[in-house]
């Protein structure tokens, strides 16, 4: 059983799903000029990350032994119905917040970090602790990239920048700058 | 007149609505993979082999599909061949899977096949479908090919791992690790926007010739 | 086709959208079967065969090996082994004769885990050869661990007693040392962390030399499946 701290700091600093692993761009370079947006969306995704290690271990245990090669469909059935209940969930509990997320609450189906996410730790055998940890630290990552890169993004709104490097170019060179810098992250834990 | 329109779907996906440096769509496994030229070929190639089947089924069944449940339909359907190409690339090929390690499930959630479905093969008849589901994966094969032979040369000094330099090349390491996988389609993006802002400035002043000759 | 006259055709039933789901869902389930029942046969022979080769390159002389667990106080030969229960091999020559063990272990390194193979020999307590199985760590740096043929060499007669130890390069003068890469002392210190760590773990459980598992005599089935 892999040390619980490493799992988690390795998901949100040394290996971060967005920067190291190149999952979850799609919102990642999308949905990241609002800073308070990109948070509420990092929050439901870590949710929604939560609920899929568990139901994904739960598979993995008791069912999917049986059947690995249903492993890709049950997954993405799991975190569609997830997100469907989250939506339906903040639809009741805060309409305001639901009309502020519109469209990106039923993209979280499609962020390959979720589904990332669950794979990986499949391929790892992670036990039910540990994915619960890994979940935790993935969408805490998630978060991070996406905070980090809204608010380079709102900061740099009113600075001109020059019309070829505007929209996607220049996201992906600040994600790029972002990644070398979390590199610095890697030997965190080793001991010598 | 149907070989033209059959052409057209094709060669839009190639270059005009490239998926990745038109839509931008299809990021997560593009950087992941293209950290060597023959992992992005295959990454291209197993893409290929999912759209093309998804969108021939979905279009073939466009009439069957009632309209509430289409999504789930598309999922199903993608799944289906996304598990297919897994298997099968695991059993042909052990390396190059391992390469693309987790990857290859990953295609599913790949927002350029979904959105293909969507917005195309569930409202065109088959034969269009799989042309433009050809075209769209193609353009996916060139975006990928030009990261990975960017970045294997640079960070690596080799191509298709043939090395190409002596000895003395210091590689550019930075290239096959995730920043320069960011970086690399950041500049591409440049050139390709660059190349886009040329040509509508060409073709605005060749209008404002017409208006001002006429 | 807008929604303006949204009568024109009457929404499906109930019935028709979960019967959809569920031909759709029979369809896709019968291909996704179908797919992995004619790949199994090629996969597990892939599997076996990579893992056969990795025990043999880490225990020189060994042509057979048999997979052990340790259950009710002892190492016992399996055919199987359960899901997470660790697991040794037992590697033995053309004579039948028992050579070492080979040992998977895994830890974290620089980057990632690394995952390795190494092979342990109990008279001697020596290792005797080191392969790395999976490693995630800085290409041209870290990744030394298995793309520095000399330095792998340096596993093929590595005293145990009391452990390993990576020491700078080029001062290494007990037969229990090896020296560390320059620019991967991470990486490389982890590997030999690692063979410490599984060491000590399995070092109750192993039986005393010449007391080991003999090879049983079943056909094993993956030597001859497939080519």
């Amino acid at each position: 059983m892999e040390n619980l701290l490493w799992i988690f700091v390795s998901a949100v600093l040394v290996n971060n799903f967005v920067l190291t692993y190149f999952l979850g761009l799609c919102p990642f370079l999308g949905v990241s000029n609002s800073l308070e947006t990109s948070f509420r969306l990092g929050l439901a995704t870590t949710f929604v990350m939560l609920v899929t290690a568990i139901c994904a271990w739960i598979l993995n245990t008791y069912i999917l032994i049986h059947a690995p090669y249903l492993r890709l469909i049950c997954f993405i059935v799991v975190i569609a119905s997830t997100v469907q209940f989250i939506e339906m969930l903040i639809k009741k509990l805060s309409p305001a917040l639901f009309r502020a997320m519109g469209i990106f609450l039923p993209l979280i189906t499609t962020n390959c970090a979720i589904l990332g996410l669950a794979i990986f730790a499949t391929n790892r055998g992670y036990g039910f602790w540990e994915g619960i940890i890994y979940a935790l630290g993935a969408g805490v990552g998630f978060t991070l990239a996406m905070v980090l890169l809204a608010g380079l993004r709102e900061e740099s709104e009113l600075s001109s920048i020059p019309r070829l490097i505007q929209g996607t170019a220049m996201n992906l060179i600040i994600a790029g700058i972002l990644s070398m810098a979390f590199m610095g992250f890697a030997g965190l834990f080793s001991s010598t | 007149m149907k070989k033209n329109e059959s052409y057209e779907e094709f060669i839009k996906g190639v270059w005009r609505d490239n998926p990745v440096f038109a839509q931008v769509l299809g990021m997560c496994p593009m950087l992941a993979v293209t950290n060597s030229a023959i992992n992005a070929v295959a990454m291209g190639m197993a893409t290929l082999f999912v759209l093309v089947g998804s969108s021939f089924l979905v279009s073939s069944f466009r009439n069957w599909i009632p309209k509430q449940v289409r999504i789930s339909c598309f999922i199903i359907i993608i799944a289906t061949f996304v598990t297919i190409a897994d298997y099968t690339l695991l059993a042909l090929v052990p390396k190059v899977h391992k390469e693309l390690g987790a990857f290859i499930p990953l295609i599913v959630a790949n927002c350029l096949i979904l959105g293909r479905q969507e917005a195309f093969a569930s409202r065109y008849p088959t034969r269009l479908a799989v042309m433009d589901a050809i075209g769209m994966a193609v353009g996916f094969l060139v975006a990928l090919l030009s990261l990975g032979i960017v970045r294997e040369i640079l960070g690596d000094g080799a191509l298709f791992g043939v090395k190409l330099f002596s000895e003395n090349f210091e590689p550019w390491v930075i290239m096959i690790l995730p920043p320069g996988g960011f970086l690399t389609l950041g500049v591409i993006l440049l050139f390709f926007n660059w190349f886009k802002f040329k040509k509508d400035e060409f073709l605005e002043e060749v209008a404002e010739a017409e208006r001002s000759g006429n | 086709m807008t929604d303006v006259t949204n009568k024109q055709t009457p929404a499906p039933g109930s019935m028709r959208l979960v019967l959809t789901l569920a031909i759709a869902g029979l369809i896709s389930g019968i291909a996704i079967i179908g797919i992995y029942e004619s790949t199994l046969p090629t996969i597990t022979a892939n599997k076996a065969r990579e893992l056969r080769e990795a025990v043999f390159k880490v225990l020189p002389g060994v042509t057979q090996m048999q997979a052990l667990v340790y259950r009710d106080g002892e190492l016992v030969t399996v055919d199987a082994p359960d899901k997470d229960e660790p697991v040794v091999y037992g590697g033995y020559d053309d004579a039948r004769e028992f050579v070492g063990y080979a040992m998977p272990a895994a830890g974290p390194g620089f980057q990632d885990t690394i995952a390795i193979l190494y092979g342990y020999k109990p008279e001697e307590k020596q290792v005797v050869g080191m392969e790395v199985l999976e490693s995630r760590e800085t290409p041209g740096l870290g990744d030394k661990i298995y793309k520095d043929a000399v330095w792998v060499a340096g596993f093929s007669a590595l005293s145990v007693e009391p452990e390993i130890v990576a020491v700078k390069k080029g001062t290494k003068s007990n037969p229990n040392e090896i020296d560390a890469i320059t620019g991967a002392t991470i990486s490389s210190k982890a590997v030999v962390r690692i063979i410490n760590e599984a060491h000590t773990a399995w070092s109750g459980k192993l039986p005393p030399p010449d007391a080991e598992p003999p090879l049983r005599e079943t056909e094993p089935a993956n030597t001859e499946a497939g080519q």
